[in-house]
């Protein structure tokens, strides 16, 4: 059992690495997980599911906002849930998501239609893929300490 | 607070942003700063908790971006009002930004992603916002000429070179410093720190107080401490004030007997006697003009005299201001900055608009890959109403104990606070489900939810409602189709349903939902 533990952690100390470096996350992950302490063990988790709630909410109303069928586009609006969702993932250090809404500010700002459905496709897949791999680091999480041990903590240099 | 007992630990903070990640982040970073912590996710909810409870919160933190009202123009509100210390936060770190804030009153601005750091030191602005109050009322703000009240013992009224524009508060705080002021030392401050200088403020909560009490004659600086309800104020700080506000009431007395009223602004005499009887009696004539608050017409003639210079009419004001005589209402009055007056300019504060909250999942759902794409479609095909508002639940948890709302949403049923309804008789059972439906006008969207059979905290199920739902899992589309619009309209009329009393359609203790009164109609299981 202590191999697979062992093994595990090892694991998820990788993984995680590898999700700083790959640009996914940022030090305010690390934030989030100094937060997370016995009074709220799924601290991180509750708050990743409501950015990913808000991603959501946030980028439907960008599509709604970019539908060019309805009458003229209110670049103003999506700009304004492009903000949101900037603040949303600076919360949780979703580094790519913020990145992106940067760039897809600027072109909401110059009007630039295809700039900005382009951005909207890149967000909506950079937040799934985010979701995803935050879902495995989690389950990774879950083996370990399934497997009586104790997730360690990775430091990001 | 009391000015000696200062302390960062429980520090009351009131936390406003619309973006509930950072609603919940920044609670916990303030919570773990020892501070008590109120969040909010609009700033007109800010805005009616800060003044429902006027002296329950220190600081407030507030981003800058918010849907139903500019950061800004909180900020402005709540320096104007209350005269809290607030923060501005946001992602955006442009320089026009920051000093927007600087310019509207933030008494910081942060950047977001805040660190701990940051939060660990807010408390620095509540103190230091107490002691400018302090240091104010001792006088450290003034600029005037020094030997006003020299000249007024005198009866010689000087403007002081001030402007004419009539600046109330600078100038009725010039007014009452020179008023409890040596004469001898007129140069304020530095030399008499114990001496307290009646700011406008203060001094109008003595004049309230004095009025309150009825003829000054038997107000006693007891009785007026009292009333005033100023913690560090000593009683003998109102005697020595009491004492000089009766000389200078009886002073005007003398004036107002010798001459009579003319009303309205006579010319002036160049005697020193005449010009201060002069200003006695325009006193009550000048006082409408005054408390408009516009610039006033200067005395038309000039007055040879040296001392009295062209801006007579300010010190004429200054004059009448505090000791009206007991006719009319003495003090400065300013346009009573309460909250009607604002609750006027702001148009959506009888708004009773429906609040809706967003779909509500299970703590581990982006755990779950399932929900998703469901989640989506249901947020796309849901009420056009839902989407719209773009609202998000105003996070009011108050500190302490458990942060109600967002556990809620996050947490097992089993966590949440809830009141077992074989506890309660049948009546009181109908109340509290009216109660809660039509303060959680999520109701209907949870129930949606529900009914796609996943697992949401709900606060009172009972087993045959549970089974009532799994059947309702069978019809699974269909049901959602049936529902889906009543829904939409129950959610228009919350009251009409809740008004109904459920416990005659149902003879049994257990009442349902009314969500799940629709779905029991619908499905034919209504028994009248």
């Amino acid at each position: 059992m202590d191999a697979l533990i062992t093994q595990l952690q090892r694991q998820f100390r990788d993984y995680t690495i590898s999700l700083y470096q790959q640009g996914f996350l940022d030090d305010q992950f690390t934030e989030l997980k100094k937060l997370q302490d016995d009074g709220s063990p799924d601290f991180v988790a509750e708050v990743l599911t409501l950015f990913f709630e808000d991603c959501v909410k946030l980028i439907s109303n960008m599509a709604r906002a970019l539908d060019q069928t309805t009458g003229n586009v209110d670049y103003s609006k999506v700009g304004a849930s492009v903000h949101q969702l900037k603040g949303s993932s600076s919360s949780v250090g979703a580094k790519r998501v913020k990145a992106l809404c940067v760039s897809f500010k600027d072109y909401c700002d110059t009007q630039n239609f295809e700039g900005c459905v382009r951005c909207l496709q890149q967000v909506d897949i950079e937040y799934k893929t985010l979701k995803t791999k935050l879902q495995d680091l989690f389950n990774l999480e879950k083996q370990i300490i399934q497997a009586g041990g104790r997730v360690p903590q990775v430091d990001i240099n | 607070m009391e000015k000696g007992g200062f302390s960062p630990v429980g520090l009351r903070v009131l936390v406003v942003d619309d973006d509930p990640t950072w609603l919940k982040i920044l609670e916990k970073m303030l919570k773990k700063c020892s501070y008590e912590v109120t969040t909010c996710g609009l700033a007109r909810e800010a805005l009616r908790l800060l003044r429902e409870r006027k002296d329950g919160y220190d600081i407030v933190i507030s981003d800058v971006n918010m849907p139903d009202m500019d950061g800004f123009k909180l900020l402005e509100h709540v320096g104007l009002e209350l005269d809290l210390p607030v923060i501005m936060m946001s992602v955006d770190g442009e320089t026009s930004r920051v000093m927007k804030g600087v310019q509207h009153g933030a008494c910081d601005y942060l950047l977001k992603p805040i660190r701990m750091k940051e939060l660990k030191i807010i408390w620095q602005h509540v103190l230091r916002k107490k002691l400018q109050e302090v240091r104010d009322i001792e006088g450290c703000g003034y600029d005037g000429g020094a030997d006003w009240i020299t000249r007024y013992d005198e009866a010689h009224f000087l403007g002081g070179g001030e402007d004419v524009s009539f600046g109330k508060k600078r100038k009725d705080f010039d007014f009452e410093k020179k008023l409890l002021q040596d004469e001898s030392d007129p140069s304020s401050s530095s030399s008499k720190k114990a001496r307290v200088v009646w700011s406008f403020e203060l001094h109008q909560k003595f004049v309230n107080a004095v009025n309150q009490i009825g003829c000054d004659h038997k107000a006693g600086p007891k009785k007026i401490l009292d009333l005033m309800n100023v913690p560090w104020l000593t009683r003998e700080n109102v005697a020595s004030h009491l004492q000089k506000y009766r000389l200078y009431l009886s002073r005007l007395e003398k004036e107002k007997e010798i001459k009579c009223y003319s009303g309205g602004v006579k010319s002036i005499d160049s005697s020193p006697k005449d010009a201060e009887v002069n200003s006695g009696h325009q006193s009550p004539g000048k006082s409408s003009f005054v408390f408009s608050g516009g610039m006033f017409q200067k005395a038309t003639e000039t007055d040879p005299k040296p001392l009295a210079s062209a801006s007579l009419s300010d010190p004429n004001t200054d004059v009448i201001m505090p000791p009206k005589t007991k006719k009319t209402r003495i003090g400065f009055d300013p346009p009573p900055i309460s909250s009607s007056a604002f609750d006027s300019l702001l148009p959506w504060n009888d708004a009773s608009e429906v609040l809706e909250s967003k779909p509500v999942l299970y703590e581990n759902s982006f755990l779950q890959q399932l929900p998703l794409p469901s989640q989506s479609s249901y947020v796309a095909n849901s009420a056009p109403s839902l989407m719209e508002e773009e609202m998000k639940p105003p996070y009011e948890t108050p500190a302490g104990g458990s942060s109600v709302n967002a556990d809620e949403f996050l947490m097992p049923q089993d966590k949440i606070s809830t009141v077992t309804i074989q506890d309660l008789d049948p009546s009181a059972i109908s109340c509290m489900k009216q109660q809660e439906f039509s303060s959680n006008v999520t109701n209907n969207t949870e129930a949606i939810l529900r009914s796609l059979n996943w697992e949401l905290p709900e606060s009172h199920h009972s087993a045959s409602l549970d089974t009532d739902l799994d059947l309702s899992c069978l019809n699974g589309d269909r049901f959602l189709a049936n529902t889906g619009l009543y829904f939409q309209d129950y959610s228009n009329s919350p009251s009409l349903l809740s008004e109904l009393p459920l416990n005659l359609w149902y003879g049994n203790e257990r009442l349902p939902d009314p969500d799940d009164y629709s779905f029991m109609v619908d499905h034919g299981l209504f028994i009248s």
